[in-house]
């Protein structure tokens, strides 16, 4: 798989990220907390790492659990 | 030995209490929330399931409006001094621990308006009279769950349900029931809700924490501190979301591991089942000391009416020799004087002598209170002579 097959997620705080990652690992999505690339943010937090075909699907099920994004971006 | 302190600090702790201490000091060891390693990683997600489980306990929807501090203290000052401003009133009763009285006491200097609803010699609360109380100025009820002197359990549900009724927002002090008491934050309209890991809950001390319910605006709490939180490093203004908006610097997380597990384990046996037991050993208490010539018991004297720690005094003793001498002669750990709430001593009567204090806890023994009640009756006998 190509890097270009991969997303992450950016959230307000570490605990939304870890939020994320339980929810997602719980509904089956392959997904992975990984620093936060410095080309999206300056900030030193987490990102969830899932894979860009389930962008749609990942995102409609964090909504369900008020996990609130900051940014979705492909890698 | 045998420890009645369970009040105070419980003891001793389940196994698996030490064991996620240990793992989380050799094992992961990083600042949760910090970094994107998965060390860092590892450590904000044993924080979490702290948060989960808590949530778990206390019917709380979202684990991420429970934020964690280090004892009952902090969460009540945050409440008390985020929340309260100059013109607003604020009612209490008058079996409040220090933690609610010294805040109250030092907002009251500052233009914050108290009203202390006097409860009965047993320490018996009249949910009406705190509903007289309500001005249009009223702000808060705060509420004690539990005396941590005599145990007695106020009524917390009922005042819920006219806090809610007349707009207001409740606050309950739960450092002496979490972990042993039933408590359901929407049942008994709880919007603010401060514990303690180190009592019942079964953790560590230096752990406890503050659930912010959804009547509760996080932009009209503010916080007691502001700094580091691992979110929105790129401002120099504090997040404006909760838990990061009240969880500056680094937290306890070895702390907040082993409260996990302690939380964990008080799941897994019941809070019921620990309810039951420590009931049954309380009624013990009660009726081995109940005939005891010379011994006074205090508050309601019923297991249903109270937590597992009892107050009472012997005739001709003072408390603190009573203290050392149970230690001394007994090996019984236990405490004397006023429990840092002279409020309830005032109020059972029993200020500024003070009382022992007996707390039992769900690791106590029937086999313990016997040898406790021997020993009480013992030291009565000699102090009739």
């Amino acid at each position: 798989m190509s890097e270009s097959e991969f997303g992450v997620m950016l959230f307000y705080s570490t605990n939304w990220a870890i939020r994320a990652e339980r929810v997602a690992k719980k509904a089956g999505f392959e997904v992975k907390l990984i620093p936060t690339p410095r080309h999206l943010s300056s900030d030193c937090g987490t990102a969830l790492r899932f894979r860009w075909p389930d962008r749609d699907a990942l995102a409609t099920l964090l909504e369900e659990h008020k996990v609130v994004l900051e940014k979705v971006a492909q890698l | 030995m045998i420890y009645f302190d369970n009040a105070s600090t419980s003891f001793p702790k389940p196994p698996q209490v030490v064991e996620a201490m240990h793992h989380y000091l050799t094992q992961v060891g990083a600042s949760p929330g910090r970094s994107g390693h998965r060390l860092s990683v590892e450590a904000g997600r044993i924080v979490y399931e702290t948060r989960e489980a808590l949530a778990q306990l206390f019917g709380i929807e979202d684990p991420l409006r429970i934020v964690f501090g280090h004892n009952a203290t902090e969460a009540l000052n945050l409440s008390l001094n985020g929340l309260l401003r100059p013109g607003d009133h604020v009612i209490t009763s008058s079996m409040e621990h220090n933690s609610v009285m010294r805040p109250l006491r030092s907002l009251e200097r500052r233009g914050v308006r108290l009203t202390v609803i006097p409860c009965s010699a047993q320490g018996f609360l009249n949910p009406a009279e705190v509903e007289k109380a309500i001005s249009p100025d009223t702000r808060l009820i705060v509420l004690n769950h539990a005396s941590n002197v005599t145990g007695i359990l106020l009524p917390v549900p009922e005042v819920g349900r006219i806090a809610r009724k007349h707009g207001l927002l409740f606050l309950v002090d739960a450092a002496q029931t979490a972990g042993s008491c039933p408590i359901d934050v929407q049942a008994d309209c709880i919007d603010l809700l401060a514990f303690t890991g180190h009592k019942s809950l079964l953790g560590p001390t230096g752990t406890g924490g503050l659930y912010i319910g959804p009547r509760v605006a996080v932009d009209e709490l503010d916080p007691l501190m502001r700094g580091g939180t691992g979110s929105r490093s790129e401002f120099e203004q504090q997040p404006d979301f909760p838990p990061d908006k009240y969880e500056s610097g680094t937290s306890n997380a070895v702390g907040l591991a082993g409260l996990g597990a302690g939380v964990r384990f008080v799941l897994e046996s019941g809070v019921d089942q620990i309810r039951g037991h420590e009931m049954r050993l309380t009624q013990q208490l009660l009726e081995g000391l109940a005939p005891i010539k010379g011994v006074t018991v205090y508050g309601p004297k019923g297991s249903s009416l109270q937590t597992a720690t009892v107050s009472f005094n012997i005739a001709g003793l003072e408390p603190s020799e009573v203290g050392l001498r149970m230690d001394e002669e007994y090996g019984v750990m236990c405490r004397p004087g006023l429990h840092c709430a002279p409020s309830a001593h005032k109020t059972i009567g029993t200020f500024p002598r003070g009382t022992v204090r007996f707390a039992l806890g769900f690791f106590s023994t029937t086999d313990e209170v016997d040898q406790a009640i021997v020993a009480v009756k013992q030291m009565a006998s000699e102090g009739e002579k």
